[in-house]
């Protein structure tokens, strides 16, 4: 039984013990999806939620501390960026969950192996080749009625979404992506051989999946000119098609801010706040909000010192964001321990990133997370009941 | 009446194979062996029957580049984690990363002009088999040096290059044998020369892991110049047990314990097998692959005779089984269609755009390969590259995934991968990535025929094609069909 005959019989079983996300491929408006924001080359968590009151925070950054009237302040300790003000409205709302401190033991400072771990939910040792959210869905396989399960905005590899089982696609956009498939055409009389099928499978998998994403919603809201306002807009059209995905990715960058770091990263927050603002309220008008989760990730943060070029170096663990109509807004985590810096002066991790999967998988999708991450780790309580 | 009947065997066999290839056998030869190939080097090898078409191949395969590596790798090693300032740790690693690129652009055009890509072919089959990459290694110049080790004995001698490898800096220094002492034996080039390189998994035990670590410490590298260097001093030289061989064993020896094991000859047999004839190894044949190994003292050239002369080789069935990597997409797409572009980097950094970044694979197993090239992404990244090549005036502008992700400015781009960059390099330096069709059409003579169709695609083509046989639409719809990305 190959995949596709497999995902069309799945979509037969009934909902009886099957698991939320496969539950929920019925009805559109039942489902439940997640948006996946990678901050590419590691941004700056210590810049982005704010631990003012720290005295130690501004004695590391001589030069790149927020001054405390400029943040945005959440709580008595911690505030964020001024760039990230228009994100204000959702914690007010209590649906902007903040998790600090999310890394993971003998952590890897090259970008490529971070990410790479980051991407495979793998130890800092051991080489996987499927990427965490292809596997959970392996675990619970969506409707063949969806247009693909996961969908990559922009280049840059699948990322999380990488695996032979999986039925992820890449695009720029929806109408770019049906323009360019077709060269590729849907599917044809039997192969002649096991290679020649794969071909065909994958082709008629872009074919499929771009003739049911045809049709660009147009909303209300107002997206940024930006590259992520248009890669946020991508994400809108694709929770919005009846069709149906269950992850999308899209990604912002670079954040690899190594010299004069505090008029760019100033820039890429305010594209990420503004490019997330207007998700949310295409969502809330799609009556979608209450059933999308979006979260960032990226590989690693950067070193609480700052360096001798108005920058920052890699570092480790770093403060991610959790928005929509389910979550549970505030902080989650442990707030970055400044006075309790490794040999390389980089900070402990609070939460492992495979905890971070964890609350998706099972408390968003009911998957086993252990199934999908190899080992228990507790999920965070970033959702209302 | 014996000796009759062998001699009519003889003659049988002689009937079918001492017959010339014709067109279609040479194309298969010569697409398997090489990168792609013109319509002029299939025209002289269909004249050839088979044992001398692959004797032609093998004897004329070289030990050494014909292009000229470039400047640098004469250059003394540099060390970017040795610089403490770093602006100009900075600069060395742009430098590095530059060098990288030309290194790759350089092993590209030395597949595309070569007299010889059966060599080249073996050097990126060892390439794959000794996975080795320069993102932890990070000196362009002694992943310089692997390579010339690799095309030195792509085609010599399997044991010779392994004792060859285990010494070969570049190696030391990936799987952590370098670092490896006495007292702190490092397993990881004692584990994957066991798994990867010789018997394949499960053909060992653990203890064998950590005995014959200790046996490999003390080969390292002289940091300043780079070169190999035993250093007594961190050498166990205590007793070992390997594979119930004991002793107090070396590195050499190890090797030659691993060489004696019969499994050793198999593994290399199956894994040509699957670069060569089809995903699917039968167990027989390549069983009496290896006992030609074996006999020939891990000779490579009696073995790929074998394997060409196989009937398996040549069976109808495997023609087209194979999903081109990468690299035969981009280089082969260049040497059928007799594309020179002035600048091989884009066409590195399109390998690596498809999965396939050269002096980098993903992890010390290699690329994956078969079916794992093709996704929803490297299908339309391939697509696209074609569409390119095939359609785009000179200067058109980009496809749109890659003008994503030049905006995305991917991080990545550090080490030398994938990357916004490199992205930017290729949507300026491919302009003259350009299938001039009237000019080919003209270098296949007076009549071009049906025989393009054949040039083109190793099996049928999977779609109706509409256009008439010998026009330039023709070859147009020949690479947009989907059994054109296979080999």
């Amino acid at each position: 039984m190959d995949r596709r005959e497999f995902l069309r019989l799945s979509a037969l079983i009934p909902a009886a013990g099957m698991t939320g996300l496969a539950r929920a491929g019925a009805d559109p408006t039942e489902r439940r999806l997640l948006i996946l924001v990678e901050l590419k080359g590691g941004n700056d968590g210590l810049n982005t939620v704010v631990p003012f009151a720290d005295p130690a925070y501004a004695r590391l950054r001589p030069r790149l501390a927020i001054a405390r009237g400029d943040v945005v302040q959440l709580t008595e300790q911690c505030g964020l960026h001024p760039s990230l003000a228009p994100l204000k409205a959702a914690w007010d709302a209590r649906e902007l969950a903040i998790v600090q401190g999310i890394g993971y033991p003998e952590p890897n400072l090259s970008h490529f192996r971070s990410i790479e771990i980051w991407d495979t939910a793998s130890r800092s040792d051991q080489y996987l080749e499927e990427g965490w959210l292809a596997r959970g869905l392996e675990h619970a396989p969506c409707p063949a009625s969806y247009a693909a399960e996961g969908v990559v905005v922009g280049a840059g590899g699948m990322g999380p979404l990488a695996g032979r089982s999986v039925r992820a696609i890449a695009l720029s956009t929806p109408e770019r992506f049906a323009r360019e498939a077709r060269l590729a055409r849907a599917e044809r009389a039997r192969a002649r051989n096991a290679s020649l099928a794969h071909i065909l499978r994958v082709e008629s998998q872009v074919a499929e999946s771009a003739e049911r994403l045809r049709g660009a919603r147009e909303f209300r809201t107002e997206f940024p000119a930006s590259a992520f306002g248009r890669a946020a807009l991508a994400a809108a059209q694709l929770a919005a098609n009846p069709a149906g995905v269950a992850a999308i990715r899209i990604s912002l960058g670079s954040f690899d801010t190594h010299a004069n770091q505090q008029g760019v990263h100033a820039n890429l927050l305010r594209e990420l706040a503004e490019g997330l603002v207007a998700l949310r309220s295409a969502l809330v008008e799609a009556n979608l909000w209450q059933r999308t989760a979006i979260a960032t990730y990226g590989e690693f943060g950067r070193r609480p010192r700052e360096n001798q070029s108005g920058g920052t170096d890699h570092g480790t663990s770093s403060a991610h964001f959790v928005l929509g109509g389910a979550v549970r807004g505030g902080l989650h985590g442990a707030s970055p321990a400044l006075d309790r810096l490794d040999g390389n002066g980089n900070l402990a991790h609070a939460v492992d990133f495979r905890a971070y999967y964890a609350s998706f998988l099972e408390r968003w999708w009911s998957i086993d997370s252990r199934a999908v991450l190899g080992e228990r780790f507790q999920p965070l309580d970033l959702f209302r009941a | 009446m014996k000796t009759f009947l062998a001699a009519l065997a003889v003659i049988a066999s002689l009937g079918a194979s001492a017959a010339p290839l014709g067109y279609g056998d040479a194309r298969h030869l010569l697409d398997r062996a090489g990168f792609g190939a013109t319509d002029r080097e299939v025209r002289e090898f269909a004249a050839l029957d088979r044992a001398a078409a692959v004797d032609r191949l093998l004897e004329g395969a070289r030990r050494t580049a014909a292009t000229r590596p470039p400047a640098f790798v004469d250059d003394p090693i540099e060390r970017p984690g040795r610089l403490k300032d770093r602006e100009a740790r900075k600069a060395l690693l742009a430098k590095l990363r530059a060098q990288g690129l030309q290194l790759r652009a350089w092993w590209i055009g030395e597949m595309l002009g070569t007299p010889s890509p059966l060599t080249e072919r073996m050097t990126l089959f060892w390439h794959n088999h000794f996975a080795t990459s320069q993102r932890k290694v990070r000196s362009p110049q002694l992943m310089y040096r692997q390579n010339v080790l690799l095309r030195r004995e792509a085609l010599g001698n399997f044991a010779t290059l392994l004792h060859a490898v285990a010494k070969d800096p570049a190696m030391l220094v990936y799987l952590d044998n370098a670092r490896s002492r006495r007292g702190a034996p490092n397993e990881n080039f004692a584990r994957e020369v066991m798994e990867l390189f010789t018997l394949g998994v499960g053909r060992y035990g653990e203890r064998d892991v950590k005995e014959a670590a200790r046996a490999f410490t003390g080969w390292s590298v002289d940091p300043a110049s780079g070169a190999y260097r035993y250093r007594p001093f961190f050498h166990d030289g205590g007793e070992k047990t390997v594979l119930g061989e004991h002793g107090a064993l070396d590195g050499d020896q190890v090797l030659d314990i691993l060489l004696a094991r019969p499994e050793t000859a198999r593994f290399i047999a199956a894994k040509l097998w699957r670069e060569f004839v089809s995903p699917t190894p039968d167990e027989a044949e390549v069983e009496r692959w290896a006992q030609v190994f074996r006999a020939a003292h891990y000779e490579m050239k009696p073995l790929l005779r074998a394997m060409f002369l196989s009937d398996a080789f040549w069976a109808a069935g495997n023609r087209g089984s194979l999903v081109k990597a990468p690299v035969d997409v981009v280089v082969g797409t260049l040497r059928t269609f007799e594309i020179r572009p002035a600048d091989l980097r884009p066409a590195a950094v399109t390998c690596a755009f498809l999965g396939q970044d050269l002096f980098g694979p993903p992890n010390v197993k290699g690329w994956p390969g078969g079916d794992a090239w093709i996704d929803s992404a490297t299908l339309l990244g391939r697509r696209q590259f074609v569409d390119r090549v095939f359609r785009a005036p000179a200067g058109a502008r980009m496809p749109a995934v890659r003008e994503a992700s030049m905006r995305v400015g991917d991080a990545r781009a550090e080490e030398g991968g994938r990357g916004g960059h490199l992205a930017r390099l290729m949507a300026r330096g491919m302009g003259d990535y350009s299938f001039d069709g009237a000019r080919w059409m003209r270098t296949l003579g007076a009549a071009p025929d049906a025989r393009i169709d054949r040039l083109v695609l190793a099996t049928a083509p999977v779609d109706a094609l509409t256009a008439r046989v010998g026009t330039a639409e023709r070859v147009r719809g020949l690479v947009a069909d989907a059994a054109y990305q296979l080999k």
